[in-house]
């Protein structure tokens, strides 16, 4: 986001390895953030099988794991793109657009297979339409993916308009719904699996991947290091593009039809999902396992509470809070070493009056909707 | 004093580039209206653009706060949920005591949205979270509190009374209250950024938080601020939306967050901050309404509106890089 983060903001991230932390507290014992959301994935797992008798079901898990498979597509490259420090708010949409090519291509009587190639191609070239303008006029990409956000969407709507695309071939349709032969592994699981581990390897294992990490720490002084900034950030874009792409595909074929406002709003689950998995905003900091722990977590979190009937903008409230809290408890914890500044007497009364005044806007919240909802 | 000396010390470049900004904004309005009238006889016409301002009022009132947390190098992502949130629980409010004082109402919006924008501010400013993500967060939190509280239920049109109703479209003073709510807020932006402490003090922390910090300025509380200033606006656009749209829906403003970023960022408001002012939001929102209502007249299809909006945004900032950039070679 920001191109040069200041010091100051490299120390507020999501891990817990701080030297200001109270020695021996139960916190400070998680060395990694990783090792973080292995706990909490196993205290979700443990909940909500003592919750519901239908959590611990292979079948249930196999078919709601690739409910999440189009985010997970699109975060392998967000994971990049937010370590090197930019952001792209238009993948989302470059989905529906991709899909909606498609879905207009099938309409017109053109083989299903070479109209997915020409998606895939179309995300490539949207994603190349950031990075070059990115990169090359150095806008900030923030700005750059949210004009394409909404021009993205906009060409899904003017391909499709308010019809449909359906009746895709069983065999496309495989790539979403299908399992791999005699297993419970859906196909989509089976192919984020493998792109995740290639992403990870490339990110820590390869030059390309170091240059990411040292732009995100300090573009200004990766460019006089002579690493080909311009060049790694349109391949990152174009990556991300074509990504975006593959889980248009996935997801009208897991639909089995496409309408423009395909995955709607998916943007800020995908971004959620890396930040969550320790990848710092500010650039610079991030690992793989995090992400892929992270959307591990999200899955389960969304599943069990799926589980219960909780609707799913309410289980947004959970995830919200979640990456939320991710940040902001390390961050109190580092500010607040000894609990003195608590004591203070003026800190006290301010806490005070925020706590009064959040607790009256609950009052309000949850009297005011009684009579409304009782009448019915 | 302290008004004085930032003046100075902001660089004429930016300060000229965004000057030049407004006007070349505004000429391209011009071109616009003179392109679209040609084609459609209906389009320069009073009643027209009443209607254009009647729909870029409520984006008016957030995008200038969404300039101002723009400025602090912010961004707010939870208006729309925020306009959501309290534009429902409003309603159940008109919905359970039709007599409810609209005066009230407008004061209760307001102050609901303060609360939001105070739990936004505090984790931003004082727990630190990125502004990015802590208003990610708060827009799904926000957003599922809308589901939350109602159920799912909608408050429709027969279920408000006549006065609320008419709270936005009444023209007691020859304009819509809408509009008039639209033109007090920016008066009311455009005196407190320019011409209070406060105001400047944002500018300030924008442009450079450290040297502001230096100078003595509350950073935090600066930060704080903004948000909260972003709540009550928010609070005040939910009642409006309520009474103009005359119902409450779950996806009330769905989206609407990124339409307050696109006008601030056509206005002239940089993501780097420490740049933007009220002429230029006014004008790139004028922009957005302008291009949606021109192509309902034109008859292009509404399908195209998306597309457009956002190769307009595309275009703006190009030309804008273009331009300073051009403007830095030649002064540098």
């Amino acid at each position: 986001m920001t191109d040069t983060p200041s010091p100051a903001q490299k120390t507020q991230r999501p891990t817990l390895i701080n030297e200001f932390a109270p020695r021996r507290s139960f916190l400070a014992r998680f060395q990694r953030w990783e090792w973080m959301l292995v706990a909490l994935i196993i205290a979700v797992i443990f909940l909500n099988s003592r919750l519901s008798p239908f959590f611990l079901n292979g079948r249930n898990i196999s078919r709601t794991s690739s409910d999440f498979m189009e985010m997970g597509m699109m975060m392998l490259p967000m994971v990049f793109i937010i370590i090197s420090g930019n952001i792209d708010l238009s993948v989302a949409s470059n989905l529906g657009m991709c899909a909606s090519f498609m879905g207009w291509l099938f309409n017109q009587g053109v083989n299903i297979w070479v109209a997915a190639l020409a998606a895939l191609l179309l995300g490539m070239l949207g994603g190349l339409m950031n990075g070059l303008l990115i990169a090359r006029l150095k806008i900030p990409s923030l700005v750059v993916t949210l004009g394409t956000f909404a021009f993205f969407r906009g060409v899904a709507y003017v391909l499709l308009g308010d019809q449909a695309a359906r009746g895709y071939p069983a065999a496309f349709k495989y790539i979403g719904q299908g399992m791999l032969p005699g297993t419970l592994v859906p196909f989509s699981v089976a192919l984020f699996a493998l792109l995740a581990l290639i992403f990870g390897l490339v990110l820590h294992k390869t030059t390309f991947g170091r240059y990411l990490f040292a732009i995100g720490s300090n573009q200004n002084s990766s460019i006089y290091s002579g690493v080909p900034v311009e060049r790694i950030k349109i391949i990152i874009f174009t990556l991300s593009g074509l990504m975006a792409a593959l889980a248009g595909l996935i997801l009208a074929a897991r639909f089995g039809s496409t309408r423009p406002d395909i995955g709607t709003g998916l943007e800020l689950s995908v971004i959620t999902a890396a930040v969550l998995g320790g990848v710092d905003i500010n650039g610079g900091i991030g690992t793989m396992p995090g992400a892929v722990l992270s959307l591990t977590l999200i899955g389960l979190m969304r599943f069990g509470m799926g589980l219960l009937n909780i609707q799913g903008q309410v289980q947004g409230i959970a995830i919200g809070m979640l990456l939320i809290l991710s940040i902001l408890l390390p961050n109190i914890i580092r500010q607040t070493s000894g609990t003195k500044a608590l004591l203070k007497r003026q800190v006290f009364w301010r806490v005070l009056a925020v706590a009064g005044i959040f607790a009256l806007f609950f009052y309000f919240f949850f009297w005011s909707r009684a009579p409304v909802l009782a009448g019915g | 004093m302290t008004v004085k000396t930032l003046n100075a010390a902001r660089p004429k470049l930016v300060l000229a580039a965004a000057r030049y900004r407004e006007v070349g904004l505004a000429f391209f309005i011009l071109i616009l209206i003179a392109a679209v009238s040609l084609r459609s006889p209906n389009f320069l016409t009073a009643a027209n653009f009443q209607n254009i301002f009647l729909n870029i009022s409520i984006l008016i009132i957030v995008a200038l706060a969404q300039t101002m947390v723009m400025i602090t190098k912010g961004i707010d992502l939870s208006v729309g949920s925020m306009i959501g949130l309290v534009a429902m629980m409003v309603s159940f409010m008109i919905k359970i005591y039709p007599n409810f004082p609209i005066p009230v109402a407008v004061a209760l919006g307001m102050g609901l949205g303060a609360v939001l924008g105070v739990f936004n501010g505090l984790i931003i400013a004082y727990g630190k979270v990125p502004p990015i993500i802590a208003t990610l967060g708060t827009l799904s939190v926000y957003r599922g509190l809308v589901f939350l509280y109602s159920e799912g239920t909608w408050i429709n049109a027969f279920e408000m009374s006549r006065t609320f109703k008419l709270l936005s479209k009444a023209a007691p003073l020859g304009l819509p209250n809408l509009v008039i709510f639209a033109i007090v807020a920016a008066v009311l932006v455009f005196f407190f950024l320019n011409h209070t402490r406060t105001g400047r003090d944002i500018y300030a922390v924008g442009s450079n938080p450290d040297a502001a910090q230096y100078a003595g300025i509350r950073k935090q509380r600066i930060i704080f601020t903004v948000y909260v200033l972003s709540g009550i606006a928010c609070g005040l656009g939910g009642v409006l939306w309520a009474s103009r749209f005359e119902s409450a829906q779950t996806n009330t403003a769905l989206g609407f967050e990124l339409q307050t970023v696109a006008a601030s960022i056509v206005g002239g408001v940089s993501t780097s901050g420490g740049v933007g002012t009220v002429p230029g939001v006014l004008l790139g929102a004028l922009l957005l309404g302008i291009i949606q209502n021109s192509l309902t007249l034109v008859r292009i299809s509404p399908f195209w509106q998306l597309a457009a909006q956002g190769l307009l945004i595309l275009i703006a900032v190009v030309t804008d890089h273009l331009i300073q950039r051009g403007m830095q070679r030649r002064s540098g």
